[in-house]
């Protein structure tokens, strides 16, 4: 909340990529025990995750992260915060 | 360390573990051949694979396949047993010598975070990278030497699908049994467990150290999947191949059946001679031989109907499957992630209701337990295949693809799901009702099906069929039978309306009645409890007794005992009773009591009396003439 508070500018979000658009993860805004799992599977920060294929009726969607493909609902995607094209630099 | 001599030598134990996808299995398949089985240790709620492996000096090691895990932090049931047994800390399970860890080669950077946690144990590890052939053949490499050096390790790099490095797996094994292996301090220092991307960061390090090239992208599977996710092709082809595959579960496995049954029939009284005429030679015929014969008929389409669901589960399909099914789950209360328990439901809610162990969410886990019997087993389907057989004739349904039976069975199949989603959707908006569980689903690359693997699956299926028909199947027929021949009329056996199986099934013929079953239904309804294809056993040995299918076979004497609508009513209720001990039993043991497999078989029963009614009521009245 606080977060949101001092910088105005919307957050992008795994969710608004398109089909094949890389976007690097900064954090992920989702209570612990799912973060983890997140983790394991390869949604870290400073990651690349570039969105494939869907299944028919566009969700969920098939993300490329770290060596592998997972599957992931729209509405967990939407908690997967990128970072700002101009900002930091991707490790 | 323990002690090299011991009095009594206890078997060397052998732990495989690794992220799932990683090829444990394949590697357990290979190392123990046709020497595994399916272990229940008691008092556990798991149930794993353990097996015996040979060395090449004819000494033995008990190999264990743990649950496949992404780390050690206990989160779900998988993670938490893997745990225990690799502390030693489950009851009734020895703590393990040595472990195998297996990872997948071509996804090293992630995998090798698994070997922190594994490595800290102290215990002797093999770190093996599978799938050396797909590195290979994509342009990966890695310096294994610099691995070993860098971990502190054994590392061997196999193909554990192809044979190839399994040798040195072998080495291993005999080194650790024999005492010699010893293990080297690591040079890179392990990462703090429970921080992830620390584990991660490590991980890259130890990569990097060991010169570890990733390898290009999959590009077949980027192919099929362009494909078989495809919005429209892809379903289709998933309905076509599922019709091709009842339908040769129909005409293809046809002609093996009758020749199996033509030469049960013809050799039951060769198998008859070997006693004298009288009391015993019956029960040896009618009891034994032709109720198990009649079961046993049916064993090559239930392999045909194991080995479409063995591609499905080895080639990764079944990943997508669950991608695709994940929307409709959802809208039911269940994630995608119930749906790959509910496909192997289809060959037996035993093991399904093992595989649940991988939901994280406890609600929506139990609701996965609680409707996984509704899906339709290989038990249910010779009794499919002997009532549609009888029923209903077979013309085309679909052009030439499916004939009006595979499409009944095909119905029969489709209504066990509905019913199963139905119950869901029911458990979920009521007393398990909970938030919704995100899905997050790793999808491995495809892979060919091995035949080993295959043939395997095959193997171990039949040798489970041929149990049942030897013991619960076989007890029951030699039950009945007792039953159908007392109480002794002048020492001659009574008319089989008259015997004491007689008389249970006319006691309960007022019930069922208005199913549109008598009392020889009833009597069938009632050894099926144990065991669904309990009642064809039960059905040959009545008719056999009664003498009326000397000639005409089972088919036809069912023709003549059932009307139209009691046939559908039969097929309804076996779609949805919960006619199964063993499931009963492993439902009360994965639940913690008997409170959930009662209200489930109450739940099942009536459902399976109440539709069944309403059946034979409709189809008597004549709607569809």
């Amino acid at each position: 909340m606080l977060q949101m508070s001092v910088s105005s500018v919307p957050v992008r979000t795994l969710a608004q990529l398109k089909e094949g658009e890389p976007g690097t993860l900064d954090r992920l805004d989702l209570p612990e025990d799912i973060a983890q799992r997140l983790m394991e599977l390869g949604f870290l920060p400073g990651h690349i995750v570039v969105p494939a294929r869907s299944a028919p009726g566009g969700e969920p969607r098939v993300y490329r992260v770290d060596g592998s493909e997972v599957a992931l609902r729209r509405e967990t995607a939407a908690h997967l915060i990128l970072r700002s094209r101009d900002g930091n630099e991707p490790k | 360390m323990p002690p090299k001599f011991q009095t009594a030598p206890r078997p060397h134990v052998v732990a495989i573990i690794g992220p799932p996808n990683s090829g444990k299995s394949t590697l357990f398949n290979r190392l123990t051949g046709l020497r595994q089985k399916v272990a229940n240790f008691p008092g556990v709620t798991v149930e794993q694979h353990v097996g015996r492996a040979k060395m090449d000096d004819h000494s033995e090691v008990i190999l264990v396949d743990l649950p496949g895990v992404y780390s050690l932090n206990p989160r779900s049931e998988d993670e938490q047993v893997t745990r225990d047994v690799l502390n030693g800390q489950m009851k009734d399970v020895p703590k393990p010598d040595s472990v195998l860890l297996i990872l997948d080669s071509t996804n090293l950077g992630r995998h090798l975070m698994l070997a922190a946690p594994i490595l800290s144990l102290k215990l002797p590890t093999l770190v093996i990278l599978n799938m050396a052939d797909d590195l290979r053949n994509r342009g990966g490499q890695v310096d294994t030497a610099e691995l070993a050096g860098q971990l502190g390790a054994p590392v061997a790099l196999i193909s554990a699908a192809k044979g190839e490095g399994i040798d040195k797996v072998i080495q291993f094994m005999k080194g650790t049994a024999a005492g010699t292996s010893s293990l080297a301090p690591p040079k890179v220092e392990l990462p703090v467990l429970q921080d992830i991307p620390r584990c991660r960061q490590w991980a890259h390090q130890v990569g990097l150290g060991a010169a570890y090239q990733a390898p290009t992208p999959p590009l077949w599977t980027r192919r099929l999947d362009s494909v078989f996710l495809h919005p429209i092709a892809g379903p289709l082809i998933f309905l076509i191949v599922v019709g091709a595959v009842f339908q040769t579960i129909f005409r293809g496995a046809k002609p093996l059946m009758d020749e199996l049954q033509a030469f049960i029939h013809s050799s039951g009284p060769w198998v008859g001679s070997a006693l004298p005429p009288g009391i015993f030679r019956s029960l040896l015929i009618d009891g034994i031989w032709n109720g198990v014969g009649n079961v046993i008929v049916f064993l090559p389409q239930i392999l045909l109907l194991f080995l479409f669901i063995g591609i499905l589960e080895d080639s990764g399909y079944l990943a997508r499957a669950a991608l695709i099914a994940d929307r409709t789950m959802a809208k039911f209360g269940l994630q995608g992630k119930s749906f790959i328990p509910l496909i192997s439901a289809y060959a037996c809610a035993v093991p399904a209701i093992m595989a649940t162990r991988t939901i994280e969410s406890k609600r929506d886990r139990l609701a996965t337990i609680l409707i996984a019997p509704l899906m339709t087993c290989s038990a249910r389907l010779p009794v499919y295949l002997l009532v549609i057989g009888a029923f209903i004739k077979d013309r085309p349904f679909l052009g030439p693809l499916l004939g009006t039976q595979a499409a009944a069975l095909l119905g029969l199949y489709a209504l066990g799901f509905i019913a199963a989603i139905l119950t869901a959707r029911l458990l979920k908006s009521s007393i398990l009702k909970s938030e919704r569980t995100p899905f997050m689903l790793e999808m491995p690359p495809y892979r060919m099906p091995t035949l080993r693997s295959l043939g395997l699956r095959l193997f171990e299926r039949s040798k489970v069929f041929l149990r049942r028909a030897g013991t619960v199947i076989l007890t029951t027929a030699v039950i009945l039978w007792i039953l159908a021949n007392l109480p002794l009329h002048n020492g001659q056996p009574p008319d089989i309306a008259d015997s004491y199986a007689g008389m249970v099934g006319h006691a309960i013929e007022p019930v069922i009645k208005p199913l549109g079953f008598n009392w020889k239904i009833g009597i069938g309804l009632l050894t099926s409890m144990a065991a669904r294809e309990t009642i064809i056993s039960t059905l040959g040995t009545i008719y056999k007794m009664e003498g009326s299918s000397e000639s005409v076979g089972l088919r036809q004497a069912l023709q003549n005992d059932l009307t139209p609508g009691g046939a559908v009513a039969l097929l309804i209720f076996f779609a949805f009773a919960m006619q199964c001990m063993s499931t009963i039993a492993v439902v009360r043991r994965e639940t913690g009591g008997w409170k959930w497999p009662a209200i489930q078989f109450a739940y099942m029963t009536l459902l399976a009396f109440v539709c069944a009614l309403i059946t034979n009521q409709v189809v008597r009245s004549g709607l569809f003439t």
